[in-house]
């Protein structure tokens, strides 16, 4: 752990020196692998993908079996989604009976790339229809992009700062390194964050599609030199994150560490990534910094691998040029996306998830359906089925996250499994 | 239109306001909104459906005074005459 001498990161509050560690103390997910975060690691683990006919839905998410018939009523369907990972986030910490915290010191970042659009929808049609004035007046508190954070801290007491923030596809990420710098900094002792997604409408499909976005095949395969766009797919992820002395004191089972957050952009063009990785090599090189590592100490990475043939490339170049050429070939490279289609918003999150999973279990998911290579994408993207991390020394398993975005928006965060 | 009875009122209101959140058989007259969770977004969606069925306007200040399940049936049974 880096003492402070990072110049990128301001002392944390208080005036010491030290940056707050910041534990991962619960995990949540719902996602097309199933309700749970155990599902989507296990599932994607085994191979199993939950794609169907071109889109990756939660088909096993019944909203009326998990929550009141008020909060139904009230939620569009990512805040639904969100609610119930982080129930399950919440009950993994341990947090169900009492929140361990004064609930000012306790804040949520949920993050989302598009928001309420099922309710937009909903209501655009009532007012073409029946007119304006019979609109809902639940149509703005279910559409706005905050909307799943406010439901989590009002469920839950959180009187910390709770909010949202989009960034597309890096939305869930910087939600979790935004989480980060409020612990570090002592903003906050604990964050409950996350992202979720629910955008599998016609008018999503429609919008995604006349970008040509989308895969005509309707597979998900990045890193292959067969993909041809992304799939489109739905669903929430959350973590509980806890200032790391803090949950050790209340005896909280700590999974893992978020270690570091870098974020650039690329200012280059509205959709496509800027093709050297530059930025997006900074992105991973600050978060390492942030973390007080250098690439001998990566393990693992968890791409954003999207399967468009732009994002793959340029990711590939941008690990190649942050790690060094000869320690990127070493280090395993996997994707989520082979498994359950690009959640977009909830993304980074749903990533982080299986990353801390990874960690703790030291299995590494494969890229499903990787078979082809790409001379533009030559790393070890882990074909055909999962395989044992392999540690070095004593040290944590190490991991980087990956996310890259629509807008040019790159994040990357070092996550760190349970001390040995 | 129709003569509308209280009783007639009484069933849509239930009707309506447990669509809402609450148990129709924990809704009685005697029932405050605030012990069966309707809040103020609640009983807009129940003014407009008011206004459908009987053609009555209930603005918002009409609202504020509404205390109990009663009250309202009271008052848009008024409305409607």
């Amino acid at each position: 752990m880096s003492a402070g001498a990072d110049s990128t990161v301001p002392a944390a509050a208080g005036g010491g020196p030290m940056k707050r560690r910041v534990a991962v103390t619960g995990l949540g997910a719902v996602t097309p692998l199933g309700v749970g975060a155990a599902p989507l690691y296990e599932r994607w683990a085994a191979g199993e993908c939950g794609i169907l006919d071109g889109a990756g839905a939660c088909t096993e998410f019944e909203p009326s079996e998990l929550l009141s018939v008020k909060e139904v009523r009230r939620l569009d369907r990512f805040s639904q989604l969100a609610l119930v990972a982080a129930a399950e986030a919440i009950g993994d910490a341990g947090w169900e009976a009492e929140l361990p915290y004064d609930p000012f010191r306790a804040g949520c970042i949920l993050a989302t790339g598009i928001g309420g659009i099922q309710t937009v929808e909903a209501q655009l049609d009532v007012q073409r229809e029946r007119g304006a004035e019979r609109m809902s007046p639940l149509g703005i508190p279910a559409q706005m992009p905050n909307a799943a954070a406010a439901a989590i801290s009002m469920k839950y007491g959180l009187k910390g700062q709770a909010f949202s923030v989009t960034s597309a596809c890096s939305s869930g990420a910087h939600a979790i390194g935004c989480a980060l710098r409020m612990i570090q900094y002592g903003d906050a002792d604990a964050v409950v964050v996350g992202g979720s997604e629910a955008t599998l409408t016609t008018f999503g499909f429609g919008s995604f599609n006349a970008m040509q976005a989308l895969s005509p095949s309707g597979i998900s395969r990045p890193f292959d030199a067969r993909r041809d766009g992304f799939v489109m797919g739905e669903g929430a992820a959350v973590l509980v994150l806890e200032e790391a002395s803090a949950a050790e004191a209340r005896g909280a089972t700590v999974l893992g560490e978020v270690a570091g957050y870098g974020s650039t952009s690329d200012a280059y063009h509205l959709t496509a990534p800027e093709p050297s990785g530059e930025a997006a090599m900074r992105a991973i090189a600050l978060a390492m910094a942030d973390a007080g590592i250098g690439p001998d100490e990566i393990d693992y990475i968890n791409a954003h691998g999207t399967s468009t043939q732009l994002n793959d490339a340029a990711e590939t170049a941008a690990i190649k040029r942050a790690l060094g050429e000869e320690r990127a070939h070493k280090i395993p490279v996997s994707s989520l996306k082979s498994a359950t289609g690009h959640l977009l918003g909830a993304a980074g999150a749903a990533e982080a998830v299986a990353t801390v999973k990874t960690l703790v279990t030291r299995i590494i998911p494969p890229t499903l359906g990787y078979e082809v290579p790409d001379p533009e994408c030559d790393l070890d993207y882990v074909p055909g089925e999962a395989r044992p991390l392999v540690l070095s020394n004593g040290r944590p398993a190490t991991a980087i996250s990956n996310s890259f975005a629509f807008g040019g928006h790159n994040v990357a965060l070092v996550i760190r499994g349970p001390r040995p | 239109m129709a003569t509308v009875t209280a009783e007639q009122v009484e069933a849509r209101v239930v009707e309506t306001l447990a669509s809402f959140g609450p148990d129709a058989d924990q809704i009685t007259r005697d029932s405050t909104f605030e012990e069966l969770d309707i809040d103020s977004l609640d009983l807009v969606e129940l003014a407009q459906v008011v206004e459908d069925d009987y053609g009555v306007v209930l603005k918002g200040e009409d609202m504020k005074e509404l205390k109990t399940v009663g009250d309202a049936i009271d008052l848009i049974v008024s409305r409607a005459e």
